[in-house]
């Protein structure tokens, strides 16, 4: 074990270089580049300015639609492959870890004839991101969600609620659900994040998400996209912290 | 199942799509033309610059991850700074690059903050530095997300390095030194390497950081695809960034089948 003051001086050195950068968009954002007086005009920039507001109500809204998208197509499977046709889970689990393999920017380069049959059906709203952004989250939402799973016989409890007469839908939602909570959790957690703070899809499909606006505000309005960034990453954090008190609070209910 | 046809149209499509487009000229047909194309000057410099950032950035993140790592490695893992470090790496590793290359900005970029410190205290000059936007401002920027996510990725197998072997080294009469050069360090490798090339494919595909910082010229094989994917001008681009971005899987691909590999060696001993 390495001394008590070679390991704080180390740590507060790793503190210095990790919060440095946060500290200046602070100060950044908050300063009047002119006259160097404290000033909050940059924050409300961020609802006053019709370009961000509207991308951080696209990008919340984003996220949302990531979250319901993945757990619905990823939790029926996953349980379906469990229970009906264990020999697929390898091919499932190959094409959920694919996206690793694969590069953002090479799915946007091909799939631009797929988003022209999207615009086709669907028209052409920033909101048809998330049928991209629920594959770059599937690597992740995977691996929470079968974790999760491998902690649960499903088998049973699909079966014991079948025999007490449960459609499936109900297995799903009312059986399984309630007991892979925390890796649904997890899952949401990476996905809410990976979407707030993605810039290849949105930047090169052309919608103005939140990352979008920043870089697009950065040249015009430099206070304001600081603000942006800082904001996003806040809220990120924040969100992670609420989810894993919320985990938490499952657990001691659970224990008692 | 709808699981196989979402990902059939959103993921297996738009791959194929890359594979046939570098293949085929502006009328369909085949063609070599677009691979012969990766062998250009230019392109080859691009590549060359985005191996070299990613090298660097790997180098700099696997070292001093895992030395973070190691630094709070033997803290219970309910302790307030185990539990604090874990969850801002989980937040900056999975986070976007478009706000740590900002944040970069507001601190050495034009009335950054430590631009505006070091000329109060040393008179340097205000204007900020340019080499932010330059190859050095990127490993710079690469490396504050390839540090947590180091951490996240090394840490398991460091916690894996069961205390009692060390008991066991220091009872038989070896050094600290000893435990760690015969017992530790050759466990941990696989890890470490495995570890580094996940950094290592990261950082070749990373895309937003260059993006937002870089916004003129295509000085690495992201910022190129990106060039040929928006110029509208010259006719046949479009398939050009299909090679590319074959040749960007390609290189992804094969690192991450050596860390496949080193995975499945290092797994043989981690619980």
């Amino acid at each position: 074990m390495p001394s008590r003051l070679l390991r704080g001086l180390a740590l507060v050195a790793f503190a210095g270089f990790f919060l440095l950068p946060l500290l200046a968009l602070l100060n950044f954002s908050t300063r009047d580049l002119i006259t160097g007086a404290r000033t909050a005009t940059a924050w409300k920039g961020l609802v006053e300015d019709p370009t961000m507001s509207e991308a951080i109500r696209t990008s919340l809204l984003l996220a949302v639609l990531s979250v319901g998208g993945m757990v619905l197509l990823l939790v029926p499977t996953m349980v379906w492959v469990r229970l009906r046709v264990p020999r697929a889970s390898r091919l499932v689990e190959f094409l959920c870890l694919l996206p690793l393999a694969v590069p953002p920017l090479v799915i946007v380069v091909g799939i631009k004839d797929v988003y022209a049959w999207v615009y086709y059906f669907i028209g052409d709203s920033p909101l048809t991101l998330a049928f991209a952004y629920v594959i770059l989250v599937l690597p992740y939402s995977y691996r929470a969600i079968d974790a999760a799973m491998s902690g649960i016989d499903v088998r049973t409890l699909a079966e014991a609620a079948r025999s007490l007469g449960a459609g499936w839908t109900t297995v799903i939602a009312r059986v399984i659900v309630p007991n892979i909570w925390s890796g649904i959790l997890g899952a949401a957690f990476v996905a809410i994040a990976l979407v707030l703070g993605e810039y290849t899809f949105a930047s090169l499909l052309h919608y103005n998400t939140v990352p979008v606006a920043i870089v697009l505000l950065g040249k015009s309005n430099a206070p304001t996209s600081m603000a942006a960034a800082l904001a996003s990453i806040v809220v990120t954090f924040a969100l992670l912290l609420v989810l894993s008190l919320l985990d938490r609070r499952r657990h001691l209910r659970r224990s008692t | 199942m709808p699981f196989l046809a979402y990902v059939a149209i959103f993921l297996v499509i738009p791959i194929v799509t890359v594979a046939v487009g570098a293949f085929q000229g502006a009328g369909g047909g085949f063609t070599m033309a677009q691979i012969r194309t990766l062998g250009d000057a230019t392109v080859l410099r691009s590549l060359w610059r985005s191996l070299e950032l990613s090298l660097a950035s790997t180098v700099l993140g696997a070292v001093l991850g895992s030395l973070l790592a190691f630094l709070i490695v033997d803290l219970a893992p309910t302790h307030p700074l185990r539990r604090g470090v874990s969850a801002i790496c989980g937040v900056l590793a999975q986070f976007g690059g478009v706000t740590l290359a900002f944040a970069w900005m507001a601190t050495l970029g034009f009335n950054g903050l430590l631009t505006n410190l070091l000329a109060d205290a040393f008179g340097f000059s205000d204007a900020g530095y340019s080499w932010l936007y330059g190859t050095p401002g990127l490993i710079l920027v690469y490396t504050y997300f390839q540090i947590p996510l180091m951490v996240i990725v090394f840490l398991p197998a460091l916690e894996g390095l069961r205390p009692q072997w060390r008991e066991a080294a220091l009872n038989l009469g070896a050094t600290r030194w000893q435990y760690w050069t015969r017992v530790g360090f050759p466990l941990l490798r696989p890890a470490f390497l495995g570890s580094a090339l996940l950094l290592f494919a990261n950082a070749f595909a990373a895309y937003a950081t260059a993006a937002a910082l870089v916004s003129q010229g295509s000085t690495i094989l992201p910022l190129l695809i990106r060039s040929a994917l928006t110029s509208e001008v010259v006719l046949g681009q479009q398939n050009l960034a299909y090679a590319l971005a074959l040749e960007m899987v390609v290189v992804v691909a094969v690192v991450m089948g050596l860390y496949a590999w080193l995975l499945r060696r290092t797994s043989r001993w981690l619980p």
